[in-house]
């Protein structure tokens, strides 16, 4: 390229020329605002950052849809979802303080680096005021840093650890799914009930950091019980073939199998381990049991046949009888066709959840919006009562507990509710040991000011 | 000057002008205007463009020179990125003391890992490397969690001792107090240009980078390397031992890959395992092959051509596209938004991959040979024109092409 003749003229009218062009720019806006991406027109830009491709793709793109119409929701299209049966009246269809909402969506790839990269792409070139979204606990404590630094509000999509709201919390992230204590509060009367106190637990934990709180959490919870953990074995993530680990169990007196695994992971593993013939063993004359704490529709279906009767907990699901919950089911399989997943009802109702709370501060700046959430109870979102605890920015509500539907009628009801554990059981103090104990803060808001 | 050939000088220095007024240059389309989605011009993106250009000119100096294809250098990265996030941990913020550890460390790392692969070449060289590489990234994802933090990636805490920040330190990324976030924005008409601190950081270091690349390209140990890739054997049988050699340009390449994985922590302060995976790694590998292995300019055109697709490609979604085409007839326009849909959004893949595909069919040198032909195409028009000494130039030898091409 280089080889081409330069002539001494050709090179001195480029440089005139590049000149005059690099001196043109003579008014210098300062782009002085009050906080990051201010919205000056009559439009406000949410960034939607779900996982596309990857693993988590199916749920990243059921958030997707959750998040178009929650959109079209605010925006007055539609018939209002999740709007008509919220106690909060603030938002009234037209937008938010007057401003009609867009979005843009980034993919995740669940790589914190990636998913880093696209919320930054988001915020730099986009000029979004919030991010929502996201299918993994690490994905979340990235973007909810970066979100932090950068002075806007972060809401978190589907992550379970206890970390991204426990050690990791920060002042400008939200949470509204739940987290893996409450999995274990939920689950261990539900357990308690069916396999008694004497049982002998054998864990298979993903090896990466929700694996590990979501087995901190279990094993604590079932030992309160007076259950005996024999063994805890991680497991590489995305092994594929899980029969080396699961071989061992037969023979190490444990009579239930607790699979602290999450998406194609527990699939494979659920499956081997019936295929192993576990669930037709009889151990220390007891039924030998499988327990899967984390459930998501997608699991459910990938498993099939092999969840049947198998305990596990959800954030919601779209079978529960509430107005709220029949409404979103309503206008979103009017949309699309199909009910929502529980990712999809996370996301739907954060972004429902951030609007409303623009509203109410009267201001789209993170900190007043952050103040607004803060301490916010709520009701007629799904899941009853619902409180976004002010300590550490936790969304406190009902949990679920789960069982593989025995005579299954649609692929969307693999799944059925057994209990609703109340709130209440499932509180703790945000100063709890699993949670960064006292040394865990949200520090200082930022509005990136 | 600056020990180059007035040939070498004046490509250096279109470079360093691409290079510096890259922030201009990729903002092509006033904002607001529908094709503003295809402008580049924001920090996080251009930071890329350099690091990621930075990495496959190193990548460059192993596989363009010596042929040794290796699949395990996103390991390097990792490394340097931990580095750098370890001593914000530490000391503090400044990213000095960071980047120089990262590359030290990296060359440590790349001295052990090159000692053992290199006893192989080939294939069994790809796979010991991608071995390595492998094997780092598990340990960092789950085995080593208490220094990597897993899965979740290393971050600063507030109570870490970082015990060289002082009271009025700023508290994200900096160099001697200009903090790496920072950016100046000027609008002119529709425009707006970001030029960012960090940005021109990276682009300082990476023509340093590129500079130093040339002068090894422009070597006696440069063309010991490339004789090395023309035959090995043939080297050996000369009494020369070739292993030094190439072990140095390993380590090399490895210090490149550590500092480019340095820079990424010193403009965002995390680091994650998955920066060390073989899809990292063999990212890379097509940079360099889609922008011309073996030449300067190549390797970071690759980069910059995956990079904006990863970026700019991936997010444009069915919102976007029946915006573009809404001046259409309704049928019409829900037709032309499915045939497109393909192949952005989360089809950004498939756009690369075809592009990959006709790069390496009608390509083989690269999108480099692409420009490459297109001048030849004016060129022979000019020399046509100019006279008869032009028209008998397929007859005559062909000048050595020029490396840096």
């Amino acid at each position: 390229m280089t080889n081409s003749t330069f002539t001494r003229r050709g090179v001195l009218k480029t440089g005139a020329v590049t000149g005059a062009g690099l001196a043109l720019p003579t008014i210098f806006t300062s782009s002085a605002s009050a906080f990051t991406n201010e919205p000056t027109g009559n439009t406000v830009t949410f960034g939607f950052n779900v996982p596309q491709t990857g693993p988590y793709a199916e749920e990243g793109l059921d958030e997707l849809r959750a998040q178009e119409l929650a959109v079209e929701h605010i925006n007055g299209i539609g018939d209002g979802g999740m709007l008509n049966t919220f106690t909060s009246k603030a938002l009234d269809g037209t937008g938010i303080l007057g401003k009609k909402v867009q979005f843009v969506t980034g993919d995740t790839q669940t790589k914190s680096d990636a998913a880093r990269a696209a919320a930054k792409s988001m915020i730099e070139k986009d000029g979004v005021v919030m991010i929502n979204g996201g299918s993994s606990s690490g994905v979340a404590v990235a973007v909810q840093s970066l979100c932090q630094e950068a002075g806007i509000i972060f809401m978190a999509g589907l992550t379970h650890s206890n970390d991204t709201t426990g050690k990791d919390r920060k002042a400008n992230g939200f949470r509204h799914f739940f987290n893996a204590y409450m999995s274990g509060a939920a689950l261990a009367p539900v357990l308690e009930k069916a396999y008694g106190t004497e049982r002998r637990a054998y864990h298979l934990t993903a090896d990466y950091t929700w694996g590990y709180t979501q087995q901190e959490s279990i094993q604590s919870f079932t030992e309160a019980l007076g259950w005996q953990t024999v063994n805890n074995v991680l497991t590489p993530v995305g092994a594929g073939d899980f029969s080396s680990y699961i071989a061992p169990v037969l023979n190490s007196g444990a009579d239930v199998l607790i699979l602290n695994h999450y998406g194609g992971d527990m699939v494979n593993s659920l499956t081997q381990a019936v295929q192993f013939g576990l669930r037709d063993k009889q151990v220390n004359g007891k039924n030998f049991e499988i327990v899967v704490p984390l459930y998501s529709e997608l699991m459910a279906e990938g498993a099939g046949e092999n969840i049947k009767g198998v305990f596990g907990s959800m954030n919601w699901n779209w079978q529960l009888q509430d107005a709220g919950t029949k409404a979103f089911v309503q206008s979103f399989g009017q949309k699309y066709g199909r009910p929502p997943s529980n990712s999809a009802h996370t996301c739907y109702v954060q972004t429902l959840l951030y609007a409303d709370a623009v509203a109410r501060a009267g201001s789209f700046n993170p900190c007043a919006v952050a103040e607004a959430l803060e301490g916010f109870e709520f009701d007629g979102m799904g899941n009853g009562p619902t409180l976004y605890r002010a300590e550490d920015h936790q969304c406190f509500k009902d949990v679920l507990v789960m069982k593989g539907a025995e005579n299954p009628t649609t692929p969307f009801d693999t799944l059925e509710v057994v209990e609703i554990t109340p709130r209440a059981q499932v509180e703790y103090a945000p100063n709890h040991p699993m949670f960064g104990g006292d040394e865990a803060s949200l520090g200082q808001c930022n509005s990136g000011a | 000057m600056f020990g180059l050939s007035s040939k070498d000088t004046r490509f250096l220095l279109i470079v360093v002008f691409l290079t510096l007024a890259t922030p201009i240059l990729l903002q092509p389309f006033p904002e607001g205007s529908s094709l503003a989605q295809f402008n580049a011009g924001y920090p996080d993106l251009m930071q890329k463009f350099a690091i990621f250009g930075i990495f496959a000119i190193g990548f460059n100096i192993l596989f363009g020179l010596t042929g040794y294809l290796s699949f395990g250098h996103a390991a390097f990265l990792g490394v340097g990125s931990y580095t750098v996030v370890w001593m914000y941990k530490l000391l503090g913020y400044n990213v000095l003391p960071g980047l120089v550890l990262a590359v030290i460390v990296s060359a440590l790392f790349a001295l052990l890992i090159g000692f053992i692969s290199l006893r192989r070449s080939g294939i069994y060289f790809s796979i010991l490397t991608l071995a390595f590489a492998q094997m780092s990234y598990n340990l960092a994802y789950s085995v080593l969690t208490p220094i990597t933090n897993g899965e979740t990636g290393l971050q600063v805490y507030s109570n870490d001792p970082q015990i060289l920040m002082g009271e009025n330190s700023p508290t994200s990324p900096h160099l001697f107090g200009i903090v790496m976030r920072e950016s100046t924005q000027f609008e002119v008409g529709g425009w707006l240009f970001t030029l960012n601190n960090g940005y021109y950081f990276c682009a300082v270091i990476a023509i340093l980078a590129f500079y130093l690349s040339l002068r090894i390209f422009r070597s006696p140990f440069g063309m010991m390397l490339r004789a090395i890739k023309t035959n090995q054997t043939r080297m050996n049988y000369t009494g020369l031992n070739s292993r030094p050699y190439t072990l140095a340009a390993f380590v090399i390449s490895g210090m490149y890959a550590g500092l480019a994985g340095g820079l990424l922590a010193a403009m965002d302060p995390l680091a994650g395992a998955e920066r060390m995976q073989w899809t990292a790694s063999g990212e890379v590998v097509l940079m360099t092959i889609l922008g011309g292995a073996g030449t300067l300019m190549g390797p970071v055109l690759g980069a910059g051509f995956i990079k904006y697709f990863e970026n700019i490609f991936s997010k444009i979604n069915d919102g976007v596209l029946h915006a573009w085409f809404a001046f259409l007839p309704d049928g019409l326009e829900d037709l032309v938004v499915a045939l497109i849909h393909p192949f952005v959004g989360k089809g950004w893949h498939l756009t690369l991959g075809i592009l990959f595909m006709l790069v390496v069919i009608f390509l083989p040198g690269g999108l480099v040979e692409g420009g490459q032909r297109i001048a030849r195409l004016f060129r022979s028009k000019k020399t046509k024109t100019a006279g008869p000494g032009g028209r008998n130039r397929d007859h005559q030898p062909k000048p050595a092409p020029h490396v840096a091409e």
